[in-house]
């Protein structure tokens, strides 16, 4: 079933349509900032954009900075909201089960199948970022001593590989939390699309509530509160602390969830 | 329950909130059947096949299907069933082969190696083996509830569960499903029909059972409820010479039609003709199945038949 998933994932045409169009934003970023030459001061803006100026095999870097906050989610959300939801209103579920096809593992196969989209999206990204950062901005780093970190002091190349995919890693984290919760409720929802809506309300509710004081209590919770703390991984020293309550909240929604999802979906009356 | 019979269920119940769709009921479908399940829409049909295939879970009650209970059996049973739930589905971007090979793949009973062979197996025997690469979005109806029938066909099931197989086919495209059913049946498999369509049972199946507001109000040999009513029917334009003539058990009449209580409808003939009685047709009478199920549904104070 994992197989057959992975199969549908990428020969569906939707796939990649989507990557397409969550790649052309940062590309769109690349030919403008190559173009006009104006970056955001360091400090300002999306991550990494700033440095992006000087030397462009950052670029890669900073065009997850841009896709991560908005674009990825939202595609997650609408990939996952589809899995159970999707297939029930195509009336391929009810089929798929008596395939027999056992829901525990078709869960499974459809969050592995999630995941993939996300590790492929995000390769596509990174690729075409570091090809068009290469070819617009240059590689010319100022200093000498290759690029710097976000605090300003310079990393060697290995040190930035390796954080890189520390960062990829926790960003799939996220990824996965955001998966959860609409695989969730597509187990729910009549229609894929209410699971993505619903999904979706929840990022931008989260988003919104951490820019209100008088929600102080809840941010700590907030499935987003913490998204953005892979900067820290390039900060000299690493600023652990934020990484790792991110890394224990999206343990907490993952489990959470996809315990619901699968309870849920097990004892469902599947009458679509 | 004996391992000849193919689905056994005692007292299977489905509650949706306060509403009991399926109620109490007791279904005996034996190897070598083809066995009409018979109901108006809403009626129950659709949850009882769900409830055999494990996509709706029973309320109460025990099932048995091939002879292993349902729903906790499903990975053994289900390879082992054939079946089609209210209408085809298929990935509508992929062509009909392509989805074949894809829910093939999905479980287990299917092998790789003749993948391809039982596909083309499967789409000659419903009529579409010239079928091109055309996604399964451009298929006509006909064209979907044959794809459907190719699935459920495609390991060569012991039980075939279809649930109104004809949908959306011309009345060639039923008389050639009728006749694969037969085929089928004819070399092991049972089948299990559902249907609203009293023709299409009375011309298919063996056995019948017939649900009426959730309830299983009758299941018998088909043959059993249509044996002669020990009544013959003479037609003849001599209505009254016939009543004078045999005065007592011409049971009902009118203008060209007498019902006649007789056992043997040969020496009836003999005798009217020997009377100068002009017969025009003369035969023993048979129950319909639609007369067996009219009664029966009546019975239940509740209509029958209503077919949207």
């Amino acid at each position: 079933m994992i197989a057959v998933e992975l199969v549908k994932l990428v020969r569906s045409r939707r796939t990649w349509a989507t990557i397409a169009l969550i790649d052309a934003l940062p590309a769109l970023v690349a030919v403008l900032l190559a173009v006009t030459d104006l970056g955001p001061r360091p400090g300002t803006g999306p991550a990494f954009l700033s440095a992006v100026l000087t030397d462009g095999t950052l670029f890669p870097l900073a065009a997850l900075a841009i896709v991560l906050p908005l674009f990825l989610p939202i595609a997650v959300a609408v990939t996952a909201g589809e899995a159970i939801a999707g297939e029930a209103q195509q009336g391929t579920l009810r089929y798929v089960l008596v395939r027999p096809v056992g829901r525990t593992r078709l869960l499974v196969a459809k969050l592995i199948s999630i995941m993939a989209f996300v590790v492929l999206t995000v390769l596509v990204v990174a690729a075409t970022a570091y090809v068009l950062g290469v070819l617009l901005l240059g590689n010319e780093s100022v200093t000498a001593t290759g690029p710097a970190s976000v605090s300003g002091s310079s990393m060697s190349t290995p040190e930035l590989v390796g954080r890189t995919l520390l960062a990829l890693g926790y960003a799939m984290l996220c990824m996965l939390g955001v998966a959860a919760v609409a695989l969730f409720l597509s187990t729910v929802a009549q229609s894929p699309l209410g699971a993505a809506l619903g999904t979706m309300a929840l990022l931008v509710a989260s988003t919104l509530l951490l820019t209100l004081d008088a929600a102080d209590v809840l941010r700590p919770y907030l499935p987003t509160r913490y998204w953005l703390a892979f900067v820290d991984l390039f900060r000299d020293p690493i600023l652990w602390r934020d990484v790792l309550r991110g890394v224990a909240l999206q343990g907490v929604y993952v489990v959470v969830f996809l315990g619901a999802a699968w309870a849920n979906f097990m004892t469902k009356d599947v009458t679509d | 329950m004996t391992a000849e019979r193919v689905i056994a269920t005692e007292g299977l119940t489905k509650r949706f909130g306060r509403i009991t769709a399926v109620d109490g009921v007791d279904l005996d479908v034996r190897e070598g059947d083809v066995y009409g399940f018979l109901g108006a829409n809403g009626s129950g049909k659709t949850t009882t096949v769900r409830m055999l295939l494990g996509l709706v879970l029973a309320t109460s009650g025990r099932m048995e299907v091939l002879g292993r209970p349902m729903p906790s059996a499903g990975r053994q049973v289900l390879p082992e069933v054939g079946a089609m739930v209210e209408g085809p589905a298929a990935y509508p971007h992929l062509s009909g082969r392509r989805n074949l090979a894809l829910f093939d793949a999905m479980g287990p009973g299917g092998g790789r190696r003749d993948r391809r062979r039982r596909i083309a197996e499967a789409l000659d025997r419903v009529g579409l083996a010239a079928v091109d690469e055309r996604p399964v979005r451009a298929y006509s109806l006909g064209m979907r509830q044959r794809l459907g029938l190719a699935g459920a066909l495609l390991r060569r099931p012991r039980l075939l569960v279809l649930d109104e197989p004809t949908n959306g086919l011309d009345p060639q495209g039923i008389q050639e499903i009728r006749s694969l059913l037969l085929d089928l049946n004819r070399t092991g498999t049972t089948v299990f029909l559902s249907s609203h369509l009293l023709s299409e049972i009375e011309q298919l199946c063996t056995r019948v059972g017939v649900l009426d507001r959730g309830r299983l109000v009758l299941q018998a040999e088909l043959a059993e409820l249509r044996r002669p009513t020990g009544r013959v029917e003479v037609r003849t334009p001599d209505v009254e010479q016939v009543r004078a003539l045999l005065d007592g058990v011409v049971e009902e009449y009118d203008a060209t039609r007498l019902l006649v209580r007789e056992s043997d409808p040969a020496a009836l003939n003999e005798r009217l003709v020997r009377a100068g009685v002009r017969v025009t047709a003369l035969n023993s009478e048979r129950r319909t199945l639609e007369d067996v199920v009219l009664e029966a549904a009546a019975a239940s104070g509740d209509r029958f038949g209503v077919s949207s």
